[in-house]
């Protein structure tokens, strides 16, 4: 894609070569200039990797054998890359309307906490019903959260960044004092988690892989989220909200209904992403709820510019890195945060890259325009 | 020292004594952040700065064997992150509020990254100066001993509300922060401006930080921060961006996190983690009360993006 940047302006050609080339560029410079920041990210990592006397090609290459370089590495990435898709819808979607809400986490965990809740009393139903009830209930834990922050936004003009992170401490706090309180499993001596789910409520492996059905719950939410936001006339309400509020208020637009809604859709899938934890991975709500996905979501839905289908190879590829992260500890002797430097890193430089957008004359439309 | 049975005494007087070890953190980031905001701009990272600057004076303390020195050094990595905020910023359409929450990771987990070798030993601390000599009950005593950055910060807050209002550089700053237009037609350049009063702020954030290593809770580890940098923020809005304002909502900030240690100094552990939430609670509930649709809040630097 990036040879016709340096292709001269074409005057003459096909009308059918200049509408692929417009169709080309308009889309071109999204794609671009992600990658780009990408890499560039990744080669600072390198220069700062080799300042501290370690090899970056040796990181780089244990990075792609940990992530992507064998059949088992690649089931590990996808199972780290479930939750990460559906933490990053909940950036993703208020986004859309101009939102910054970095609070995911705690609908994640609350979502959890909501699941394993409702499967104690459930045990002995059918195994459907208790998936979806508990798949409910988590949606529902999630969707009031993050609701909450929507409608404290419009209502109250409370702003959402701050209040979204104060929740999500407020909701580990929730959390755990349900763990270790009302909710716990008396039986869980070392480390405090509810009660364990009925086996016939875990969500199992996909068929042929070692990878839980989450993975394609998420890719199926993130293709839901990008026709709702694309296709539908609640996403094209929300964009033009997200574009200028006043402007949609004039045209009559409920903006605080499609405000609350997005934010409770997003902390709903939030909370999903807490709910597939519990019943694919832990087993029983627990501390390790908390492990951080809501904020590799933050990053993973900046780096794929808010679009719900570009978050489904971002958050392959930030599975990738953070299922690389225990080869690093161990061959490398680097410490465990070495993936959050890395990922801090590509977090600037793709929001620096923002300045970038408009400034390339290349990926203006009306540059590959026959002129008739 | 011989215990004196205080009864539910004890919970008010921990409470105080709590109040005044848990807030000084909150007054440096806040003091920082108000310099920052009343330029024009907003920095979410000082979370991130906090950590790295608790991080760095522990680090530093523990190798020189002197806290201040640590102290010294955390100002100078808070002041770099600072500028290196403030100088993102500069570029058109990148956003300071996303900037901040990158810093907010990116910070930490530099800190996190260099800070492994220092999780185990243990560093000089901060002296404390025992304003409660006069009692004889331990308890008076302890609440009493006030670190001495926390009186730095006290007259840190009268000397910033005392500049802002009679130093040209107070007026530089407010200019800048209500309007870049009628800064450049000043001549002054709001940028520049922008960028050291972030770097100001960031060094700040940092003695916040250092606190946090060096004398309550006084060890290094990669839980030393629960959200005070981020807290600090919604602080100085609630205090309307006044330096005197931003002391007296960290002193209750400070008293609401030290709600739930005092409960259970006296032996109540029922709902521990709840009361461990107070501080977060209260931000939220003092943000709703002070926000408002309809209108800007009152005293609001005009070029803040969060409150547009």
């Amino acid at each position: 894609m990036t040879d016709i940047a340096s292709r001269p302006a074409p005057g003459f050609q096909s009308p059918a070569l200049s509408a692929a080339l417009e169709w080309l560029a308009r889309r071109a410079e999204g794609v671009v200039i992600p990658l780009a920041a990408l890499v560039v990210g990744m080669a600072l990592f390198s220069v700062f990797i080799a300042l501290i006397g370690k090899s970056p090609t040796q990181l780089y290459e244990l990075m792609w054998r940990g992530g992507f370089g064998s059949w088992f590495s690649i089931q590990n990435t996808l199972s780290r890359a479930a939750p990460l898709l559906l933490a990053a819808l909940c950036v993703a979607l208020p986004a859309r309307l101009g939102l910054v809400v970095i609070g995911g986490e705690g609908a994640i965990v609350l979502g959890g906490v909501a699941a394993a809740a409702v499967a104690v009393p459930l045990a002995g139903a059918p195994s459907f019903v208790g998936i979806a009830l508990m798949g409910i209930a988590a949606m529902l834990a999630g969707g009031l959260w993050i609701g909450a922050v929507g409608a404290l936004r419009h209502y109250r003009a409370v702003n959402e960044t701050i209040s979204s992170l104060l929740m999500a401490y407020i909701a580990i706090a929730l959390m755990n004092h349900l763990v270790e309180g009302p909710l716990r499993d008396p039986a869980s001596l070392n480390k405090p988690s509810t009660h364990t789910i009925d086996p016939a409520f875990v969500v199992g492996p996909i068929p042929g892989m070692d990878v839980h059905w989450g993975l394609v719950v998420g890719i199926v939410a993130c293709v839901a989220a990008w026709v709702l936001i694309e296709k539908t006339r609640w996403g094209f309400a929300a964009r033009i909200a997200g574009g200028n509020v006043r402007a949609a208020q004039v045209q009559g637009l409920a903006v605080g209904p499609l405000i609350v809604g997005f934010c409770a859709l997003a902390g709903g899938f939030a909370g999903l992403a807490g709910m597939i934890e519990v019943s694919a991975v832990q087993g029983n709500a627990n501390g390790s709820l908390a492990a951080g996905y809501g904020y590799t979501g933050i990053l993973v839905a900046f780096l794929a510019r808010q679009n719900p289908l570009a978050i489904i190879p971002v958050a392959i590829l930030l599975g990738g890195i953070d299922a690389s992260g225990g080869l690093l500890q161990r061959r490398m002797d680097l410490p465990d945060a070495t993936v959050q430097v890395l990922q801090g890193m590509i977090f600037l430089v793709i929001l620096v890259s923002d300045t970038l957008y408009g400034r390339f004359k290349a990926f203006n439309p009306d540059l590959w325009k026959r002129s008739a | 020292m011989e215990t004196t049975d205080i009864g539910l005494w004890g919970v008010p007087l921990a409470i105080l004594g709590g109040a005044i070890r848990v807030s000084t953190p909150f007054i440096f980031v806040s003091l920082g952040e108000a310099i920052t905001e009343r330029s024009g701009r907003i920095n979410l990272g000082l979370e991130g700065i906090l950590v790295f600057g608790a991080m760095t004076a522990y680090a530093v303390a523990y190798l020189t064997n002197s806290p201040w020195l640590g102290v010294l050094a955390a100002m100078a990595t808070g002041a770099a992150f600072g500028l290196f905020h403030g100088w993102i910023c500069k570029f058109p359409k990148v956003n300071d509020i996303a900037i901040g929450i990158a810093l907010m990771l990116f910070g930490s987990g530099l800190a996190f990254f260099f800070g492994k070798p220092f999780i185990q030993p243990s560093a000089p601390d901060l002296p404390a100066i025992p304003l409660g000599w006069w009692s004889s009950i331990p308890q008076v005593q302890a609440a009493l001993s006030v670190n001495v950055l926390f009186i730095l910060g006290a007259a840190l807050a009268v000397l910033l509300w005392w500049a802002f209002r009679n130093t040209r550089a107070g007026l530089i700053l407010r200019v800048v922060g209500d309007s870049s237009d009628a800064a450049r037609a000043m001549g002054l350049n709001p940028d520049t401006v922008r960028l050291l009063a972030t770097a100001v702020g960031g060094a700040f954030a940092a003695v916040g930080g250092a606190y946090l290593s060096l004398y309550y809770p006084g060890s290094w580890n990669e839980g030393i921060s629960s959200g005070q940098g981020l807290m600090a923020v919604a602080l100085v809005i609630f205090a309307r961006w006044n330096p005197l304002g931003c002391f007296a909502a960290a002193l209750l900030f400070g008293g609401a996190g030290a709600l739930g240690p005092a409960l259970q100094s006296v032996g109540v552990t029922q709902g521990y983690y709840l009361f461990y939430a107070a501080p977060y609670i209260l931000t939220l509930l003092i943000m709703i009360a002070t926000s408002s649709p309809g209108r800007t809040l009152a005293g609001a630097p005009g070029e803040l993006s969060i409150t547009k």
